[in-house]
């Protein structure tokens, strides 16, 4: 297939923009290339030219756009190190002067971070403590993450991982398995509320001790990462919490001064200026 | 002149390794000079999920430490780098690396096509890719973009690969402009820098 070049990525984010008031324009070059490329192969759309026709035309299409357009690959309990980092030291940390823990998945896609999360937090014996909101721009993912049922496939890493935490039990405990699929137990739901949220167009909806964004800015260009991270330092209490992921860095974003480094290797930041 | 008759144009090379290549990587980083100049951009198939020891491991006989970048980390002359456990690692027009977490890619994260076609995106003819020992087609197409943008490609001799899948899989894919054996790889290497420093 001939590979799609810079001008034609530009036309079809000024289509959206000017439609459906979604802007890409300062995504990753790189990973959204590769995610139109992969939604030209899926619908058999010819050309960038064919694809920005569609997206004109056809509304319901442009939900379905948006959904192969977001990357939707998580884990339970993925880099587990820095989960028992949260159980250990950052979790204790904030209850210490906090009754209450209030918690946002920026970003949740399917949900397996937010299902990862509440586990830890039961096996602490805080759920009850704990509020959390997880947002997704993709409608479609969010239904998926309150149904909580994952390929069994899926569950070997996911317990591999589970193991590696060092959790209370054995992960099986949270799950049923039914036609080929893990029913992840919905009481581990109970106190979270998902909503659709765009973290480029999107307010500021409530301000949280813990934010939880790993992996997802890694799609944004350095600008876009500028703007979001000043909506998440914005969603945060004075000493709460930012995590992103692994291999991100704050180092090269304009207001890295407003957060110190907790962990370099977990990535944890303490929020400590206005 | 040298025995490859290379000009001055390249600005990047990007290596692309998995079974069998681990030997190779490391005799190839102890053999440069230390003045090396152009940036090497590598992607090996290791663990998923072991994020700590093989960066370590690279550097200990490399002429110059091996560096996991960070997501959006400003590609440098004269540094060696390697793709992080568990992403792909994709470069960027202005030269920065961007990491994502897409699906696999033949079964591989990091993917070797991924790093490969980015970089033919970003360096077009001056980009020199380099393929070697490996069991499965991953790179083959990176290789065939590159190629396609006007790089040079170079793949490790298949008699000498332990499994020599990756890089026949490559030449039947796209044109090759060399196979030629580690100590080859490593003389090439050294004349590339020579020419670029004028």
């Amino acid at each position: 297939m001939q590979d799609i070049e810079i001008a034609d990525l530009r036309r079809l984010t000024e289509v959206i923009k000017e439609q459906y008031d979604y802007d890409f324009s300062n995504y990753a070059m790189s990973s959204f290339k590769r995610r139109i490329q992969r939604i030209l192969e899926l619908y058999k759309i010819h050309t960038i030219d064919m694809l920005i026709k569609k997206i004109r035309e056809d509304k319901s299409f442009f939900g379905d756009f948006i959904t192969e357009i977001t990357v939707n690959v998580t884990e339970m309990f993925r880099d587990p190190s820095f989960w028992r980092e949260l159980r250990e030291h950052v979790i204790p940390n904030i209850l210490l002067n906090h009754q209450t823990i209030s918690i946002w998945h920026a970003g949740c896609s399917s949900g397996e971070e937010v299902f990862s999360m509440n586990i830890m937090l039961k096996e602490m014996g805080i759920m009850d403590k704990a509020k959390i909101i997880a947002t997704d721009i993709d409608k479609v993912i969010l239904e998926k993450a309150k149904a909580g049922q994952y390929p069994i496939k899926n569950m070997e890493l996911n317990e591999k991982n589970y193991i590696r935490f060092q959790g209370k039990t054995t992960l099986s405990d949270y799950y049923k398995e039914v036609n080929g699929k893990a029913m992840l137990d919905k009481s581990l739901l109970q106190n979270v509320s998902f909503r659709e949220h765009d973290l480029v167009n999107g307010n500021i909806f409530n301000k949280f001790d813990l934010v939880l964004c790993r992996n997802v800015m890694i799609y944004f260009n350095q600008t876009l990462q500028n703007v979001v991270l000043k909506k998440l330092h914005e969603s945060l209490f004075k000493y709460g919490y930012l995590i992103i992921g692994s291999k991100e860095s704050l180092i090269w974003c304009e207001i890295a001064n407003k957060f110190i480094v907790v962990n370099n290797e977990e990535k944890f930041y303490k929020k400590i200026k206005d | 002149m040298g025995r490859f008759n290379l000009s001055n144009q390249y600005k990047a090379i990007v290596i692309g390794g998995s079974a069998g290549s681990f030997q190779g990587i490391v005799k190839i980083l102890s053999g440069l000079p230390e003045n090396f100049e152009l940036p090497i951009i590598m992607c090996l198939h290791r663990l998923k999920h072991v994020r700590n020891g093989f960066v370590e491991a690279l550097s200990i006989k490399s002429i110059k430490p091996v560096v996991e970048p960070y997501d959006k980390e400003n590609i440098k002359m004269g540094k060696v780098y390697l793709a992080p456990a568990n992403y792909h690692m994709s470069c960027e027009l202005g030269n920065s690396f961007s990491l994502s977490t897409e699906d696999m890619i033949n079964n591989s994260r990091p993917s070797i096509d991924v790093t490969l076609e980015s970089a033919a995106y970003v360096y077009k003819n001056k980009l020199i890719g380099i393929l070697l020992s490996g069991a499965n087609r991953d790179g083959a197409m990176g290789m065939k973009r590159i190629k396609d943008r006007g790089g040079l490609t170079l793949i490790q001799d298949p008699a000498e690969c332990m499994m020599d899948t990756m890089p026949t899989a490559a030449a039947k894919l796209t044109e090759i402009d060399y196979s030629l054996k580690i100590d080859e790889i490593i003389e090439f290497l050294r004349e590339v820098n020579k020419v670029s420093k004028g």
